[in-house]
């Protein structure tokens, strides 16, 4: 018996009401736990409320309870794709209030090592962004990049992520001159390969430009208004970047360009972070290059610990080494307010101190709170599949976002 | 103090400070500058105001950050800073207000639509309310969460957990029951830092006074 209908259904007079759905909060495309509640016009994103906070720690309280080297492995795991980043901020902060001098050989390794921890997380983020819009081969080959940076991590500090090795006053070992000679070997010739030949299957590629190409468009003044940093507001044409503007370290040396969009879409946000890796391999060269020899570390004994061999010889070394590392040592009272350039963007900490031990407060600001608050704004009136796109544009990670 | 720090290094503060605090006139309670930064501390009801001004006429274009601190022992406990930085100016200043736990602070998502996320965290963690400020809701804490965290009152170890219950097959809290004391060691050492009140110390204190 076939069934038949008494009316056939016609278009035009069925009233479409929107419907939400529901994102995440376990999602591939939402790298990490991402809730969001979108409001549908059948395909088209009408409103998006993000629900963030679900991996929050309360790292902040968390610090509060720590010396302030105590609290230093919190930052590597804040944004895990970064951590050598985030430990800068904090680092920086300190030495602001302890108005501390650091060694140039430390300055430079930190350099190297930020850097070296841009094109990590930039692999990341290239590869998981070309995957969220349908690529698979890309993400295999530059995620091989990202294990050889890891490699380089582990050999500097023993881990290969949650390195805690840059310290309030230089970093915490000397690296070995082999993993120079090998980073300087690497930069010139696997990475270059490698990445470019990962990138000629994207940059050109029809699927690719149409997923990505006039996605999301923030203008300038809304980039601004935004909070925006970081890519986000490089691939906008605003040339700022706080390496340059800002510098800290050894940046000031170092001579590099900062790759800027025209058009403000995910492509341009896509590209802006490809330029930057090859930038970053610039920098990198020019510190393995100019690295003078010395100590890593800041001489003021009441601030970095002494070596062990010191500490067998020296009362006075293996004093300050229990001091350190029972009490810690004393930053000023004062508050300061240090943002680095993290891969994501402005990545800032707001130390208050009152004098002691330990911080009184450690305010952590995000990259990915002002990024993904303006979801809503850039995703209006684009497709649910562009939202994937422009999440990974935005390329959020949410140790960082939540805390 | 010659900078020895290797810390970002923006545009000079040298007279930023004393500019300021003209243009704001009146609205200004104090104002300092130290380490390096220059501190702002403005009226309440005056913030919204203030930084309207900062933004339109002293190119400060960019709000980056709003943290809130708690001082238990002050009379207004909370403060609530103001991260801005100039892009044109290469310049960051922070201003600052005080509050207690029932006055609200003026909402500033009037002038930059990023501050509706950071007043939130900020009500969230602290308490703070912000007037004007239509969706503020809790955003970093658990949906249902009860109590502000970051208050220093608060303990470290939180009153509730939760676990998976096979039983009810659902995620159930639970008072928080720990094997053992969470441990605070006072590292500080009795020759600096430290008061110990030692028993006949007051005697020499009421002799000066």
């Amino acid at each position: 018996m076939s069934m038949q209908l008494k009316q056939s259904p016609t278009t035009g007079d069925e009233v479409i009401t929107n419907y939400t759905i529901n994102f995440g909060p376990q999602h591939p495309a939402a790298h990490g736990v991402l809730r969001m509640i979108m409001e549908l016009d059948g395909e088209v994103i009408e409103r998006i409320d993000p629900h963030v906070g679900l991996l929050h720690r309360g790292t902040e309280k968390l610090i509060e309870h720590k010396t302030y080297l105590q609290a230093l492995p919190y930052f590597d795991r804040l944004d895990y794709c970064s951590p050598l980043c985030m430990e800068h901020s904090y680092v920086l902060a300190i030495e602001k209030l302890l108005n501390l001098k650091v060694p140039e050989r430390a300055q430079y390794l930190r350099v190297l090592f930020a850097e070296l921890t841009r094109i990590c997380n930039h692999m990341l983020n290239i590869g998981a962004h070309v995957m969220d819009v349908g690529a698979m081969t890309p993400n295999l080959w530059v995620f091989e990049l990202r294990e050889d940076c890891l490699n380089f991590f582990e050999r500097a500090s023993g881990a290969r992520m949650h390195s805690a090795w840059f310290r309030p006053g230089g970093v915490h070992q000397d690296v070995p001159e082999k993993l120079l000679v090998d980073i300087g070997e690497w930069v010139d010739t696997r990475l270059p390969e490698l990445f470019g030949d990962a990138m000629s299957l994207v940059l050109d590629n029809r699927i690719f430009k149409q997923r990505n190409v006039d996605i999301a468009v923030v203008s300038r003044e809304d980039a601004l208004a935004w909070g925006f940093s970081g890519p986000m507001i490089r691939a906008a044409g605003i040339p700022w970047d706080l390496r340059k503007s800002q510098p800290y370290d050894v940046y000031d040396r170092m001579e590099f360009d900062i790759p800027v969009g025209t058009n403000s879409d995910c492509y341009d946000r896509f590209m802006v972070r490809v330029k930057e890796v090859y930038e970053s391999a610039r920098i990198i060269k020019q510190c393995l290059a100019e690295m003078p020899e010395g100590p890593v570390a800041s001489t003021d004994g009441k601030v970095s610990p002494p070596k062990r061999g010191e500490m067998k010889q020296s009362m006075e070394a293996l004093i300050h080494h229990f001091k350190l590392y029972t009490e810690g040592f004393h930053v000023p009272a004062g508050e300061v307010y240090v943002a680095t350039e993290s891969p994501k963007g402005e990545f800032g900490v707001y130390l208050v101190s009152d004098g002691t031990n330990k911080p009184y407060r450690c305010k952590i600001r995000p990259t990915a709170f002002s990024h993904l608050q303006a979801m809503d704004m850039m995703s209006k009136g684009h497709m649910l599949p562009d939202a994937t796109a422009i999440l990974g544009a935005i390329d959020v990670v949410f140790g960082e976002c939540d805390r | 103090m010659a900078v020895l720090h290797s810390a970002p290094k923006f545009a000079s503060n040298e007279g930023v400070c004393d500019v300021l605090t003209k243009a704001l006139g009146k609205m200004v309670v104090s104002s300092h500058q130290e380490h390096g930064e220059i501190l702002i501390t403005v009226k309440r009801d005056a913030i919204a105001d203030a930084l309207k001004l900062l933004r339109d006429e002293h190119q400060y274009q960019q709000l980056m950050e709003i943290a809130g601190v708690d001082y238990p022992e002050r009379a207004e406990r909370f403060e609530v800073v103001y991260m801005l930085l100039s892009v044109t100016k290469n310049h960051r200043v922070m201003l600052k207000v005080k509050t207690d736990e029932a006055t609200p602070v003026p909402t500033v998502t009037t002038l930059w639509p990023n501050a509706g996320w950071l007043e939130r965290e900020v009500f969230d963690l602290y308490g703070v309310t912000f007037a004007g400020n239509e969706d503020l809701r809790r955003i970093l804490t658990d949906y249902g969460f009860e109590g502000h965290p970051f208050r220093k009152d608060f303990p470290l170890t939180g009153y509730t957990e939760l676990r998976y219950s096979e039983e009810e097959k659902r995620v159930v809290y639970e008072p928080v029951e720990l094997v053992q004391d969470l441990r605070q060691f006072d590292f500080l050492s009795p020759w600096e830092g430290a008061e110990y009140l030692l028993p006949g110390d007051e005697k020499a204190e009421g002799d000066k006074a």
